[in-house]
């Protein structure tokens, strides 16, 4: 049995039937007037050779043509994706099954971050009082390493509301170089959770080491094709309207492997998009089909999810601000596109402005966090942990999370009113009308207990203490101290005597060390 | 057998199983409950002090034990209590034959012109599981009823209860009532309820101001030790 996410019954929508038609069609124009630019001839070629009209640029530094696309080739593209997709896990009952028409939300962590935040909680004295000592919460933040990655999956692996695995940080460590990236991230987040993993390519050369490794563990092709328990994401098209060349070479093998994969755009409304809603979603929506359009055209079939990472531009310094409202507006608009044209929708939430835990990351994340799940995406990356819009990832803030995704989690279970719960209700009611003190409270406990009451904030402090960071500080460490099911010791010395570069300290059973 | 009796009396009193009807929080305990044991014990001869001692107070000191790591909540600790008061009715009059005394009388009200008693319920359910005599006067009580409560069934103490701004003023007046038919100083008054604090308790010359019903039974608790 795969995970079975959370059904959304009615997703909340923004857009009419209307708006969501014009939108398409003023993405097909987009397509046609200005069309796209692509640096990558490989994928020139493909467009030109299936009806595209293509022109070459110039003058230019690099190679480039003009790429237009008709409708028809999107069209063809669209009813040639697969509606469902299925993304694998060593656990097979961590598997995902997200079907375009079906608004089941799964939970996923998010992106890639340079910067690691450690917590300490130094003690402070009160100068008037110094009997009185409180401890605060100090972050510092340092470049992320392997060893990073691997207590991050170890966590998520543990953290119930999450479905699927995102590698959280970039590994900078001093033997990790280009070159053997990829094997190490994907290998640290692999041994340290059972969910599906997700990650970008550093190197196109690494692909196949990385899909050998994902054989290995599954046990061959034919597994892998039936479990495919690693999947990439690959931002293409850079906005505005541009095939850049390296990813989209990285994208054109991927899809030859017939892997799944997030076509994602990130255009920021305001600088490489419009600011108006309408603007940035007719760009955005011609940017996932443009390259949802080439993964059809490399080769037929390919699991592809529409990926979507709008947002608005702050207007004091230009950069991204993913706590703007209107960045929650667009992601819903996005996942209404997606359903439009019934593909799984690769959504995010939970992104925040702030650099550090605290009311405004609460704030910021919890806003989004509720309304996109309402929208129903299938795959939302929901920045477990992140911080900082994408650059810091905090495993405190990865439990913080937690907690609120418990309450989402709880919210959105379906009405408890049947008739047999209206009888037994109706039992109670003349029971305790007839008694002196009128109490409902002997019926709470088998209710209580049986999970149907939602559980307090699991970080509340007694009294007016606010113990929060602390507390979930505790609940990290317990996660921490939890064993998790790493990948066995055979196909742990296979790996390690078949795909180069995986650094020797990753190897749980101390072989070759 | 007298021993097995005491042992599931006091597991019963931890579940919370008033009779055998209710369930408890083991599913796998059924069988009779603490009334029909209560009422067991004693078929079996065994002592009104014994059946206090070793299972109902056993068994709700557990209870608390429990409710304070946060593994039981309230609804346990009133079950609990619950059972513990049914079992006290039944002793109520062998103790009361052998001239044995309970820990206190309690009498409890929601003063004049306030009609709400879920915090009073719960507190009277709390000192009768306790070991407290209670005699629950109910809800919105004219000043007059109360003193002359006081006057006739005498508890040691007084519960007053009141939820409004409005209406918490009469308990200041029931007070006043008890010096004006010189009673005050035969009875203890508390005070409770969202309205009131322990500055309004001092204000109006209360004894005590009780945040909830385990503050009660702290403050009775307190009291009965320094009358010993």
């Amino acid at each position: 049995m795969p995970r079975e996410g959370i059904l959304i019954d009615t997703p909340f929508e923004r857009m009419t039937k209307e708006q969501v038609e014009k939108i398409h069609q003023a993405s097909m124009e987009i397509l046609i007037d200005p069309g796209l630019i692509c640096f990558n001839q490989r994928a020139t070629e493909m467009f030109n050779s299936n009806g595209a009209q293509v022109t070459p640029v110039s003058p230019s530094d690099h190679p480039c043509w003009l790429v237009k696309i008709p409708e028809k080739l999107v069209l063809d593209a669209l009813d040639n994706a697969p509606k469902t997709v299925k993304l694998g896990a060593r656990n097979p009952h961590n598997s995902l099954i997200m079907k375009g028409e079906e608004p089941r939300v799964f939970f996923i962590t998010g992106s890639e971050t340079n910067i690691w935040l450690d917590v300490e909680f130094p003690t402070y004295v009160k100068k008037s009082d110094p009997d009185t000592e409180i401890m605060v919460p100090e972050f510092k933040p340092r470049r992320g390493t392997v060893a990073d990655l691997c207590q991050s999956a170890h966590v998520c692996e543990h953290l119930e509301t999450l479905d699927g695995y995102i590698r959280t940080v970039n590994i900078q460590d001093k033997d990790i170089t280009e070159d053997n990236k990829d094997v190490n991230k994907f290998f640290a987040s692999l041994n340290n959770t059972t969910k599906h993993v997700m990650s970008g390519l550093t190197s196109l050369s690494q692909l196949d080491n990385v899909v050998n490794m994902a054989k290995l563990i599954v046990g061959g092709e034919e597994e892998l094709k039936a479990n495919p328990i690693i999947s990439f994401i690959t931002c293409l098209v850079k906005s505005p309207l541009q095939f850049v060349d390296d990813t989209t070479e990285t994208f054109i093998e991927i899809c030859r492997r017939a892997l799944p994969i997030v076509v994602s755009s990130s255009p920021q409304a305001g600088s490489t998009a419009p600011i108006k809603e309408a603007g940035i979603m007719a760009q955005i929506n011609a940017e996932v089909l443009a390259g949802i359009t080439l993964s059809q055209l490399v080769n037929k079939g390919t699991p592809v999810i529409y990926g979507s990472v709008p947002v608005r531009a702050r207007m004091d310094t230009l950069g991204d601000s993913y706590g703007a409202v209107e960045t929650s507006q667009y992601n819903i608009d996005c996942v209404q596109m997606a359903r439009f044209y019934k593909l799984p929708n690769y959504s995010t939430s939970g992104v925040c402005d702030t650099k550090t835990p605290g009311t405004q990351a609460s704030v910021e994340r919890l806003f989004s966090d509720i309304l996109i799940t309402l929208s129903g995406p299938q795959y939302l990356h929901c920045a477990y942990g992140l911080l900082d819009c994408n650059s810091v990832f905090c495993l405190l803030q990865a439990v913080l999370d937690d907690a609120h995704f418990q309450m989402i989690r709880f919210f959105l279970k379906p009405p408890r009113i049947n008739e047999t719960e209206i009888a037994e209700t109706l039992k109670q009611i003349r029971e305790v009308a007839a008694t002196p003190q009128k109490l409902y409270i002997s019926y709470i406990r088998r209710v209580m207990r049986s999970g149907e009451l939602s559980a307090p904030y699991p970080f509340e402090g007694d009294g007016e203490a606010d113990n929060v960071f602390a507390l979930a500080y505790q609940k990290m460490q317990q996660l921490l101290s939890k064993p998790v099911e790493h990948i066995d010791q055979a196909t742990t010395s296979k790996i390690f005597r078949e795909i180069p570069g995986i650094l020797p300290r990753l190897n749980v059973y101390e072989e070759g060390r | 057998m007298s021993e097995d009796i005491i042992t599931l009396l006091k597991e019963n009193v931890i579940q919370g199983r008033k009779t055998q009807d209710d369930e408890g929080i083991d599913e796998e305990l059924t069988g009779p409950g603490v009334v029909e044991l209560t009422q067991s014990a004693l078929d079996h001869d065994i002592s009104p002090a014994v059946i206090i001692k070793q299972g109902l107070t056993a068994g709700m000191q557990v209870v608390g034990e429990k409710f304070s790591t946060k593994e039981y909540f309230i609804p346990d600790m009133l079950a609990s209590a619950e059972a513990v008061g049914a079992a006290m009715d039944i002793l109520k009059p062998l103790l009361e034959a052998s001239n044995v005394e309970t820990k206190g009388k309690f009498a409890i009200v929601t003063v004049k012109g306030d009609i709400h008693d879920i915090g009073k319920n719960i507190v009277a359910i709390l000192l009768k599981g306790a070991g407290y005599e209670v005699n629950d006067l109910g809800a919105d009580v004219p000043t007059e009823k109360i003193v002359e409560i006081v006057r006739e069934y005498k508890p040691d103490y007084l519960g007053l209860s009141a939820l409004l701004t409005t209406t918490m003023v009469a308990m200041g007046e029931v007070i006043e009532a008890l010096k004006e038919n010189g009673l005050r100083d035969k009875v203890k008054v508390l005070i409770g309820g969202a309205a009131v604090s322990n500055e309004y308790a001092k204000e109006i010359g209360a004894d005590a101001y009780c945040v909830d019903g385990f503050e009660a039974i702290r403050v009775l608790d307190a009291c009965q030790e320094a009358k010993a």
